[in-house]
């Protein structure tokens, strides 16, 4: 690794636009958890006061007994899991296809499935919508988790990396006696760790803040997600700031568990490829 | 152990473009039989074609008498040892070679008992908890070939082991193979493109050229007869000497003659042109080992000898590589006469007078290079 060697003076403006910009992108955070925190009528105080000066958990209070967010919580829980699980079994099977198994067509069949990813999420909603209604998988987790499964993305980021992989291990595994299935379970998968930790981040995450599928699929409001709850929150005539920041602090904390979770395979699997180690 | 057998095997990509043509090769159960040529030559490709990485265009493969040739790999009782060693990263050297036991279902104690007796034949007793990333090369080369020994498979295929080790180990390794070889009895074929591990490992060669054998035989015979002007060439450091010459007759006797001297045809290839009408070109081919300085004193001299200027001088220790200019053409000669090694290091520029040894010498057909002495095979 190449050292950035800066002078004192030099160092010092760097230090300060950088930490100017944290707080750029801190502040929103910060200023959402103190509004959590705040009693109704100090929200729109114009003194800017991010330690509220009567600490109250009301709220909270509120958003678990009269809303009940704990059973969207749940729900979220249970559709992002399903979701990144089922994804992940599907996606990496595909890719490892693509990557390492010969068959006719191959290539061509790789390009068309990338071609889809220009067709935008809205145009295919429609039709969606009516095969889940077909399979009777309206207003089900099933009907948001199954179509979320498979993922083009997914596939080609977790393709690219197995084909880092060399091949003359898969034939020396398939020499030594073993089935595809195995050499994809013992061999591939765990070498693929890193790229498998990167794709758990991005689907849970999409899959937790998905807003716009939910919306459809779901009817019944004990079925909704977290983004679904919180925008109930968000009334016509009137908001409840003080509750739609906590219903917000309440989604975000799982996204902050599980990027510091697999952080560190997060940062390999995006520069992994990049310089051959 | 088995019997390999390649009956009229062919391999091609595109149509048209033979890959490998017409291949037959028969390994004789626990023979040690390498593979070799340029890169480009098509000898992994057979290998893979014997182990079922590949398929094959048209032909068979029989090992133990068996038609294998649509089997999968893993139903052909094989092992190979590739050239980047194809070790499991995130194993230990143990699991390794218990890998391909484990995934056919061995009993615990089985795989145990396999696992530690091939680590005390390689000496990795030690090492069987470290990641092959903790070993040196020379000792991820032991576990590639202690994973291929715990199978106990009928063939062993090694696809360029040593090319990725340097010289010194290379050396060491090419004696624990001819060891291993002699202690298992295993039939074994070893691609490599290196002459020095063809000549010392094989029983058996296989020189292929262009996805074409050129020529199986023992390595002995295969250096002192080669079949044509590429197996001449490709077998043998320094490289062979080729003399574009004429033979004529005149005088009732047959001469070879170029532009640098004249000499009769010595006895045994006077057969060749026996009803020779007119002068014809052939190619004389000379090892560098059997040239050597002309002594006017010596009575048992041969009529021949020509001039050289020297014109690069490779000093080994033991031996001198020369390389020499004469009109005949560039000429690389080895001299491994203690005295004449000193006598030779320095002395560049200075014109030698020079001859051969006329009964190791070969001659070859300038048209399809064959040697002229040996029937073409087909």
């Amino acid at each position: 690794m190449t050292q950035l060697i800066l002078g004192k003076k030099k160092k010092s403006i760097l230090y300060l636009i950088l930490i100017f910009g944290l707080g750029l992108t801190l502040f929103p955070f910060l200023w959402m958890i103190s509004t959590s925190f705040k009693p109704e009528n100090a929200i729109f105080i114009k003194t800017l006061n991010l330690l509220p000066d009567n600490f109250t958990l009301e709220h909270y209070f509120k958003l678990f007994n009269e809303i009940n967010f704990g059973k969207h919580f749940i729900n979220s829980l249970m559709v992002s899991l399903g979701i990144t699980i089922f994804g992940l079994v599907i996606n990496s099977m595909a890719a490892y296809a693509f990557a390492k198994i010969n068959f006719p067509r191959k290539n061509r069949l790789f390009i068309l499935l990338l071609i889809t990813m220009m067709v935008p999420m809205q145009t295919t909603m429609i039709p969606s919508f009516y095969i889940l209604k077909q399979l009777g998988l309206l207003n089900t987790f099933s009907g948001l988790i199954i179509p979320a499964g498979a993922s083009v993305y997914g596939i080609f980021l977790i393709r690219q990396f197995m084909l880092s992989i060399p091949n003359s291990l898969i034939e020396a595994a398939r020499i030594d006696g073993c089935s595809e299935w195995y050499i994809f379970w013992k061999i591939v998968i765990p070498l693929s760790r890193p790229v498998l930790a990167t794709m758990t981040i991005f689907t849970f995450l999409s899959a937790w803040n998905e807003f716009l599928f939910p919306l459809i699929i779901l009817r019944e409001e004990a079925k909704y997600t977290l983004p679904l709850a919180l925008a109930t929150l968000n009334g016509q005539f009137n908001t409840d700031w003080g509750l739609l920041m906590a219903g917000s602090v309440v989604i975000i904390i799982p996204v902050i568990i599980v990027f510091l979770l697999v952080q560190k395979h997060y940062i390999k699997g995006l520069t992994a490829g990049s310089v051959k180690g | 152990m088995a019997q390999v057998q390649l009956n009229a095997v062919c391999k091609s990509y595109v149509l048209k473009t033979p890959i490998i043509s017409d291949a037959n090769i028969t390994i004789n159960d626990g023979e040690f039989m390498v593979l070799v040529g340029p890169s480009g030559s098509g000898k992994s490709t057979i290998l893979r074609m014997i182990a079922g990485l590949e398929t094959i265009t048209s032909g068979e493969i029989l090992i133990d008498g068996k038609i294998v040739t649509r089997l999968h790999p893993k139903d052909r009782d094989i092992a190979m040892v590739f050239q980047d060693y194809a070790l499991y990263p995130h194993m230990s050297v143990y699991d390794n070679m218990a890998f391909s036991l484990k995934s056919k279902k061995y009993s615990k104690a089985i795989v145990k008992k396999r696992v530690l007796e091939a680590a005390e034949i390689l000496d990795l007793t030690q090492l069987l908890t470290r990641k092959p990333k903790s070993l040196s090369g020379g000792q991820r080369q032991r576990v590639a070939v202690g994973r291929a020994i715990v199978r106990q498979p009928k063939v062993f295929l090694f696809d360029e082991p040593l090319s990725n080790l340097d010289a010194k180990l290379r050396t060491q390794m090419r004696l624990e193979l001819k060891r291993l070889h002699s202690y298992l009895k295993a039939t074994i074929i070893y691609v490599t493109h290196d002459q020095t591990e063809a000549m010392t490992l094989g029983n058996k060669i296989t020189v292929l050229d262009h996805g074409i054998v050129q020529q199986i035989d023992t390595p002995l015979n295969i250096y002192n007869n080669p079949a044509n002007k590429f197996v001449a060439s490709f077998l043998g450091s320094p490289p062979i000497n080729f003399f574009d010459s004429t033979i004529v007759f005149k005088n009732n006797n047959l001469y070879i003659s170029n532009n640098t001297w004249e000499m009769v045809v010595p006895e045994k290839f006077k057969s060749i042109f026996s009803n020779l009408s007119s002068p014809i070109k052939i190619i004389v081919g000379v090892r560098p080992e059997d040239i050597f300085e002309f002594d006017d004193s010596s009575e048992t001299q041969s009529d021949i000898h020509f001039n050289a200027t020297v014109d690069v001088v490779e000093t080994l220790g033991a031996e001198v590589v020369c390389s020499l200019q004469s009109e005949a053409g560039p000429i690389q000669m080895r001299i491994s006469d203690k005295k004449h090694v000193m006598s030779y290091s320095g002395k560049v520029n200075k014109t030698k007078k020079l001859t051969f040894d006329m009964e190791q010498m070969l001659m070859f057909d300038p048209h399809t290079g064959n040697n002229l002495l040996l029937k073409p095979s087909s």
